[in-house]
């Protein structure tokens, strides 16, 4: 946090980003971030370091990738939750989270895609395609996944512009799926090994599945201290705290999130909170944010209400489960580890009971007053199960709002208006 | 307690003036390109101790005037049931957006649907339509109900349903039958909303498509229920939002 900034612009340049264009992301994004985030009060003191990190969140972090690779570490990066962390540190690797949350360069993306295609999907090629974004770019590999016939795709047509390697992700839970997926953990590792020239040993396994779950545990502290009234974070700064999770150091991050966690517990027992007491609790489900989409969360605390917590893949899903860290092969915890990924239940699965299950777990453990069921527009996979979601919400005795939408700002006047009207219902 | 409700919308602004719940006036004004000032001069009659404001225009209201605003669901929620204790439904149609909500107990809203992007089947709608025909709103209304049948409206956006219109004419198609078409398209459109959040009878049609008489007998026609009507169905949103107030 130096007095002098320094100027990265050397550094896009050598990666090959477009400057013009980056330097008009960043600017939106700063923007968006001031407005959403900076207009609120009564913030916890440890959300300074978020802050600092979304500040350099194509600065210093970027300089960190770079200065690893320099010096012949190889950066892996990933799109989704289910390509584990674990095996890519163990191997000596780091892994990162692509750009994706804002609308960009739709122009360039809809010469090779359907014009119909969920924001997300959109998003990480326009910021391909227009060379916008410094993980990708940084990325030795990126690892995808086959969590949904769009993404597939996408990377199909990713693979022709960046080196590029997927996962097929099994879409059943049966024996038969569970043997799959450990192959092709297995076969990650081996990518990884082949690409880092480091051997996985048991140690440095146990080591990374330790990491990690230290820093799944941090963000589980974080989201603990929400079932409070009043709640001591915003459902926009643990959303952050979240997203970040995705691309930060490790270690670093899990003691600043410690760090966070000490003082929400602090603030809950003094009963010190970001909204009244008695605020309306919200639980939001369904597709993934990626920074910067913080959309419906501003639009819910901006008409009085708190998240108080996620059921997505930038939220429950990222942290609520761990490796056993007991396992004494490597062969022991690759399963260890394939199997507690294969726990986590994505709109892909079918049958996925597991995560109706989660939401109504969740809003009774959080005591929210609703549900709001976000979907991205063209997101099949969650808007087919936004109706499954509803119907055992509206069982438990709680209403529920569905809401499908996309990245852009054109519907948020009507958003707003139904967001309202919801929360004056509850 | 003297309340002022006020209902800013995009085509106008309703007023309602209450004194402890009874009505003691109302007005309806343009809204125009200066909604604000139009606010503003229901605001300094002065007839009221509190304000509370609803519709698309709230939030900037409500820092102007300072006062208390709520959305229109819950304001149209408020306003149905007490003119009709028995509603158990709404289906407000204005100016750029419909509304369709259950109601529970006490005109408590259960649950609602409203269009999320586009003016599709609202009064602007209706108000384009009307132009492409070269009629008032009253007269499409009155020859869409002399019709005998209407001619299929395929696209329900505003901008390409009026070249399908212009289109129709050109061909020498009969107006009454293009206008009763329209009003076709709309009222399925809306008795789907309707079917979707499984609209209970009897419903309270309001807002100001409600005073289109071709419109009230194709949703009375095709709703499996009653439809009440109120006599002034566009200050609904209003007197709700007046209620509120002077309710709590």
């Amino acid at each position: 946090m130096s007095d002098q900034p320094v100027d990265y612009h050397p550094m896009w340049d050598e990666l090959g980003l477009d400057l013009p264009s980056h330097d008009a992301l960043l600017e939106a994004v700063g923007q968006l971030y001031g407005d959403a985030y900076l207009t609120q009060e009564d913030r916890p003191k440890g959300m300074d370091y978020l802050d600092f990190v979304v500040s350099e969140v194509h600065g210093l972090r970027i300089k960190e990738l770079d200065d690893f690779r320099k010096t012949g570490g190889k950066v892996f990066g990933t799109f989704c939750l289910y390509v584990p962390e674990e095996i890519i540190r163990a191997a000596g690797g780091w892994s990162v989270g692509l750009c994706s949350g804002a609308e960009f360069a739709y122009d360039q993306v809809e010469q090779i895609m359907p014009r119909n295609t969920c924001a997300l999907i959109k998003s990480f090629m326009g910021f391909k395609l227009a060379k916008v974004c410094p993980y990708l770019e940084s990325a030795d590999l990126v690892i995808g996944e086959t969590t949904c016939d769009g993404k597939k795709k996408a990377y199909e047509l990713l693979g022709e512009l960046h080196n590029t390697w997927v996962m097929e992700l099994p879409q059943m839970k049966r024996e038969q799926d569970v043997a799959l997926w450990k192959a092709e953990v297995r076969e990650l590792l081996k990518k990884a090994e082949e690409l880092t020239g480091n051997t996985v040993t048991a140690e440095s396994l146990r080591a990374a599945i330790k990491e990690v779950n230290d820093k799944r545990c941090a963000l589980q502290r974080i989201a603990a201290a929400c079932t409070a009234d009043p709640a001591p974070i915003s459902g926009k700064d643990r959303l952050l705290a979240t997203q970040v999770a995705f691309y930060d150091d490790v270690p670093r991050f899990t003691q600043m999130m410690n760090a966070l966690a000490d003082e929400l517990e602090g603030r809950v027992a003094s009963g010190e909170g970001v909204a009244p007491k008695g605020a309306k609790r919200v639980l939001v489900t369904g597709t993934p944010m990626a920074l910067p989409n913080w959309k419906i969360h501003d639009i819910i605390e901006k008409a009085g209400a708190v998240v108080v917590g996620e059921e997505m893949c930038t939220g429950s899903r990222y942290y609520q489960d761990l490796v056993p860290e007991d396992g004494d092969t490597v062969d022991e915890m690759v399963d260890a580890i394939a199997e507690k990924y294969l726990g986590i239940n994505c709109a892909c699965f079918t049958p996925n009971k597991g995560r109706t299950d989660d939401v109504i777990r969740l809003a009774k453990a959080y005591g929210a007053d609703g549900v709001i069921d976000l979907s991205l527009q063209f997101c099949g996979l969650y808007e087919m199960e936004s109706h499954g979601i509803e119907t055992a919400v509206r069982e438990a005795g709680l209403p529920v709002l569905k809401i499908t939408t996309d990245y852009s700002m054109e519907d948020a006047g009507q958003l707003s208006t139904r967001v309202e009207a919801f929360l004056e219902m509850l | 307690m003297r309340v002022l409700g006020l209902d800013i919308g995009s085509r106008s602004i309703d007023a309602v003036w209450l004194d402890g719940e009874r009505i003691v006036d109302w007005a309806v004004a343009d809204s125009g390109y200066d909604p604000g000032s139009a606010s503003a001069v229901f605001v300094e009659r002065d007839a009221h101790d509190v304000v509370v404001v609803t519709g698309y225009g709230r939030r900037v209201a409500k820092e102007r005037f300072g006062c208390t605003a709520i959305t229109e669901i819950t304001a149209y929620g408020i306003g149905a049931a007490a003119l009709f204790p028995e509603a158990a439904s709404v289906l407000d149609i204005g100016g750029q957006d419909t509304k369709v909500i259950s109601l529970g107990q006490a005109g408590r809203v259960v649950d609602f649907e409203m269009n999320d992007k586009c003016a599709a089947g609202t009064g602007k709608f209706l108000e384009v339509m009307a132009r492409a025909l070269g009629f008032s709103l009253e007269e499409m209304a009155a020859v869409s109900r002399g019709a005998e049948s209407g001619i299929a409206i395929s696209s329900m956006c505003t901008v390409f349903a009026e070249s399908e219109v212009t289109g129709l004419v050109h061909r020498g198609e009969d107006r009454a039958r293009i206008a009763r078409g329209l009003h076709d398209a709309i009222a399925k459109r809306t008795l789907g909303s309707l079917k979707r959040i499984d609209a209970q009878s009897p419903l309270v049609f309001a807002g100001g498509v409600a005073k289109n008489p071709a419109m009230v007998d194709l949703i009375t026609g095709g709703f499996a229920g009653e439809v009440l009507v109120p006599d002034e169905s566009q200050i609904v949103g209003a007197y709700g939002a007046a209620l509120s107030a002077a309710r709590s």
